[in-house]
């Protein structure tokens, strides 16, 4: 995408006021996005998306600048900005000499999706349009997206690092809306990889279909979630969120060295219980959090963040890295060259434990059963967190009986974690997620066994 | 100095663009290019500083009821021909819809609005730095037991032009700049978070006192907060959470929703759907809202759409699209693209007492403060409401202890039959919605 050499002179112009860092991040996206509602596709658009984004550090303060324009011109004017926001006077002049890294690959693509016709994208979603409506008479209405990017990426820094990367995703999500005596009631489903096109001769875009359109026919009959603290088994891959929000937020450094996280200064300690061993992991192939290098051009990492309960280490990037004097972990990311990267999870999840799920849920007197949790959100400071169960039941006398309707779960991150009392031996990861900080979303993955949580807060209308 | 109006070399663009379309196709121009600044302060020091510039183009085709739409972040002449290309390509595997079509103008005047000021062109970049070194400092000051996260500056001026094949020619531009803050407070047993904001055209409206100030005190004020027990209770909320929650509610007052089924006030124009005492409007045009806007995304006047006029469901906002599918005047909230429909600004009308007299007249209730996931908990086709939330208790007609770590939920159909009172205590807010204080009857609290 850009020459070597032009990458060492634009360095070299960012760190002309005495900086003592520079960074180009250029990337070049292309993506195809397919819309089908209403029992038509309603359009079909494809974008290009190009730029690099500038980054200058002298001492505390960072300047940042980007760019469309990828010309020599174009990247100059960009890093003399970057610059001169970070200005500290002085001035000096260090020479730049890059040396191209191997490339690394984590997530093997097999077909490219842009080398797939159109037609097969929107074949997709009248497949999808079909299975869902034959799920039941009462479906009404279906939507359903598809959506394919590859985007290209050249990292270098002053340090002399040049790293190139290429990323391919692949999305599917559908939504059906089904209506009954009660009301109409929704159901989703996705399904997304860092896969191309092969992803569909994995998977049948029908079982997803079906997936949304079931979880929509099963709240038909939903009754009012309950209100008030009860047991609560989530169900394999449908509850990873939970890690994501409860407790992986408040390991990310940045937010820890602010003092804005409740596991500040508890490294060593036991923030969990036992059963828990949880992990950030930009390696995992193909999984939708997956990267080969993070933003900041550094291998992704399999980090282990609490093993057996105790809190191992937080996750790092290149600034909060460099102050503590040790090393990156892989988990410097941002949503795009228009943004300056931060501390962000890759995928993010929790290691089987030694239980038959059906076990759990046996030896739970009453309680509730969450199959699905939708969007949540976390206050790190205070590990108080709400998430929506899209998809959950009672249970009583150690059964799954009657669907709920939809209702937010709430609780408190830290004693939720010391709260899990039962971990089974089926581990599954869920849906792709899309993870916001600091108005940036970037791509993350979450899975987790069968578990049992002793007591949280259903926000429900029954009493 | 300042710089001129360059939106007319946008329209320009657009306008090429357009005579390109070739006949029996109808073609959308939307250009745009962007500016804007961010800085972050940390003790005292300047964390960052962005400096952002953008520029986009995005083109939609219609042809034979088939829609294709393309886009790129770059106005290279070149590139905008090859989007076109696309978006021209991209129509061949849509599917045809009678009703599918760009707006047409539709006489409507448009009502001025003075978006753009001089001034914060000429803003220095040390001044802006001030302001949010300032707004840290005040914040500090207002207690000690208050630390800063962050606190930023940041500021952006956008110009934008459509054009269509239809004959609509519109540009212009707008400027505007933000302070926020964001604090931890400390008791020795616990941590609670607060932010403070404020928001101007230019850096003379900023209240960086009245920021710093609500920032301490959505801080301080739950400390040693605890979880209140499950109940029924009459609700009061904050009006920046009515805010939030008019948002929700007027996501389906939508006829995108209801050409498309997914509107839970589907068919129930004319009929009552919130109490007598709830009328609520959609109106870009007043100059106070700052979300005020002269032109809907599709380039045609924005306009004031009495939506429930007491209680009684009297309109949905229409794009082009979904007004002439329901064969009804469009409202002028069409999306940017074709995307939909969207209350541009919402306002309650505001009653007369003030939050402190409706507090005196409740026996059991809560003050709602702050709400949390209420994107995750309100299913805006089935109505289901759920939402983390804190605040203070309410006895006999006083405000009590902070409570938090529970959840208030209902229906969004109940809960507009619910309303017992609106405030008068008007508040203008930095989203698509004013705030006003809103009292709630038999909303049900799930805690300990």
């Amino acid at each position: 995408m850009i020459d070597n050499d032009i990458l060492e002179r634009v360095l070299a112009e960012g760190l002309r006021t005495g900086a003592d860092f520079a960074e180009v991040f250029a990337s070049d996206w292309r993506g195809t996005g397919v819309g089908l509602d209403d029992g038509k596709i309603e359009q079909l658009s494809t974008g290009r998306n190009r730029g690099a984004g500038i980054r200058v550090i002298a001492g505390e303060t960072t300047g940042f600048a980007h760019t469309a324009d990828l010309s020599e011109a174009g990247l100059m004017a960009a890093a003399r900005v970057a610059a001169e926001a970070a200005r500290q006077g002085g001035g000096g002049i260090k020479v730049v000499a890059l040396t191209t890294q191997a490339a690394r690959i984590v997530s093997p693509i097999k077909i490219d999706p842009s080398t797939i016709g159109k037609a097969a994208k929107v074949d997709l979603l009248r497949r999808v349009d079909d299975a869902a409506r034959s799920a039941g008479g009462a479906i009404t209405q279906v939507s359903a997206g598809y959506s394919d990017g590859r985007t290209r990426i050249v990292i270098a820094n002053s340090d002399g690092l040049v790293a190139h990367d290429e990323r391919v995703r692949t999305l599917l999500r559908v939504s059906a809306v089904a209506n009954g005596d009660a009301g109409m009631q929704t159901g989703f489903d996705s399904l997304g990889h860092t896969m191309g096109f092969e992803l569909f001769d994995k998977v049948q875009v029908e079982d997803v279909a079906r997936a949304a359109a079931g979880r929509a026919l099963t709240k038909l009959k939903a009754r009012p979630a309950p209100s008030g603290s009860l047991p609560v088994v989530i169900k394999a891959g449908s509850g990873g969120v939970l890690f994501h929000e409860a407790c992986g937020h408040g390991l990310e450094a940045d937010l820890v060295a602010k003092g804005a996280s409740v596991y500040r200064g508890k490294v060593g300690e036991l923030v969990a219980s036992p059963l828990v061993t949880l992990v950030d992991d930009g390696t995992m192939t193909h999984e939708w959090g997956a990267i080969a290098i993070d933003d900041e051009g550094h291998p992704s990492q399999y980090n282990v963040l609490i093993e057996n309960g105790i809190l191992t280490d937080y996750m790092w990037d290149y600034l909060r890295a460099r102050k503590e004097g040790r090393p990156q972990s892989g988990n410097g990311r941002r949503q795009s060259y228009k943004d300056l990267p931060m501390v962000r999870m890759t995928n993010t999840y929790v290691l089987n434990g030694e239980e038959n799920p059906a076990d759990i849920i046996k030896d739970t007197a009453n309680g509730v059963y969450v199959a699905h949790l939708g969007g949540g959100s976390v206050n790190t400071a205070t590990g108080d967190f709400v998430f929506g169960m899209t998809e959950a039941y009672l249970i009583e006398n150690g059964e799954i009986t009657e669907p709920l309707r939809e209702g937010n779960l709430i609780g408190n991150g830290p004693q939720v974690l010391r709260d899990i009392d039962r971990l089974g031996n089926d581990f599954a990861m869920g849906n792709p997620g899309t993870c916001g900080k600091d108005g940036q979303g970037v791509p993350v993955g979450d899975g987790q066994p069968t578990l049992r949580v002793k007591s949280m807060t259903i926000g429900g209308t029954a009493s | 100095m300042s710089s001129p109006d360059r939106s007319a070399e946008l329209l320009v663009i657009a306008e090429r663009v357009v005579a390109m379309a070739a006949p029996g196709e109808q073609v959308e121009a939307y250009v745009s290019r962007g500016l804007s600044t961010e800085i972050r302060v940390y003790e005292g020091e300047v964390e960052h500083f962005v400096s952002a510039q953008s520029e986009s183009i995005g083109i939609r085709v219609i042809r034979d009821g088939r829609t294709g739409t393309s886009s790129c972040g770059t106005l290279d002449a070149s590139e905008i021909a090859e989007v076109l290309a696309e978006a021209r390509d991209n129509l061949g595997y849509g599917e045809p819809d009678e009703w599918a079509g760009l707006a047409e103008p539709d006489g409507v005047a448009v009502v001025p609005q003075s978006l753009w000021n001089d001034s914060l062109e000429r803003t220095t970049t040390q001044r802006k730095i001030e302001l949010a070194k300032l707004l840290e400092k005040l914040t500090l000051a207002g207690d000690s037991r208050i630390r800063v996260d962050d606190s930023n500056y940041s500021d952006a001026a956008g110009e934008a032009a459509v054009a269509t094949t239809t004959g609509i020619r519109v540009a212009g531009r707008e400027n505007g700049c933000y302070l926020s803050v964001g604090t931890l407070a400390d008791d020795g047993n616990e941590t609670q978070t607060g932010f403070g904001f404020a928001v101007g055209r230019n850096v003379d409206e900023l209240d960086v006192e009245r920021a710093a100030r609500e920032a301490v005190d959505r801080a301080t004020r739950l400390l040693g907060a605890t979880k209140p027990d499950s109940r029924r209770v009459t609700v009061v909320l904050d009006p920046f959470v009515t805010a939030q929650f008019l948002s929700i509610i007027g996501g389906t007052l939508n006829g995108e929703s209801v050409v498309k089924g997914r509107s839970l006030f589907a068919q129930r124009m004319g009929e009552t759907v919130a109490n007598s005492l709830l009328t609520l409007v959609d109106d870009p045009t007043n100059p106070l809202a700052y979300t005020a806007t002269d032109i809907d995304g599709e380039g045609l006047a924005a306009r004031r759409n009495v939506l429930i006029q007491d209680g009684v469901l009297s309109k949905f906002v229409q794009s082009s699209y979904s007004a002439r599918r329901m064969g009804l005047p469009t409202t002028g909230n069409g999306s940017r693209g074709g995307s939909g429909a969207g209350c541009l600004a919402l306002q309650i009308l505001p009653g007369t007492r003030s939050q402190a007299e409706i507090v005196t007249g409740i026996d059991d209730g809560i003050l709602i403060q702050q709400v949390q996931g209420l994107h995750s908990g309100v299913n805006s086709v089935s109505g289901d409401f759920s939402t983390g939330a804190a605040g203070l208790l309410i006895k006999n007609g006083t405000l009590g202890a902070p409570v938090r770590e529970f959840t208030i939920a209902s229906t969004l159909q109940r809960m507009l039959l619910d309303i017992a009172e609106v405030g008068g205590d008007l508040e203008w807010l930095p989203m698509s919605a004013t705030g006003v204080s809103l009292v709630i009857h038999d909303v049900t609290m799930s805690g300990a």
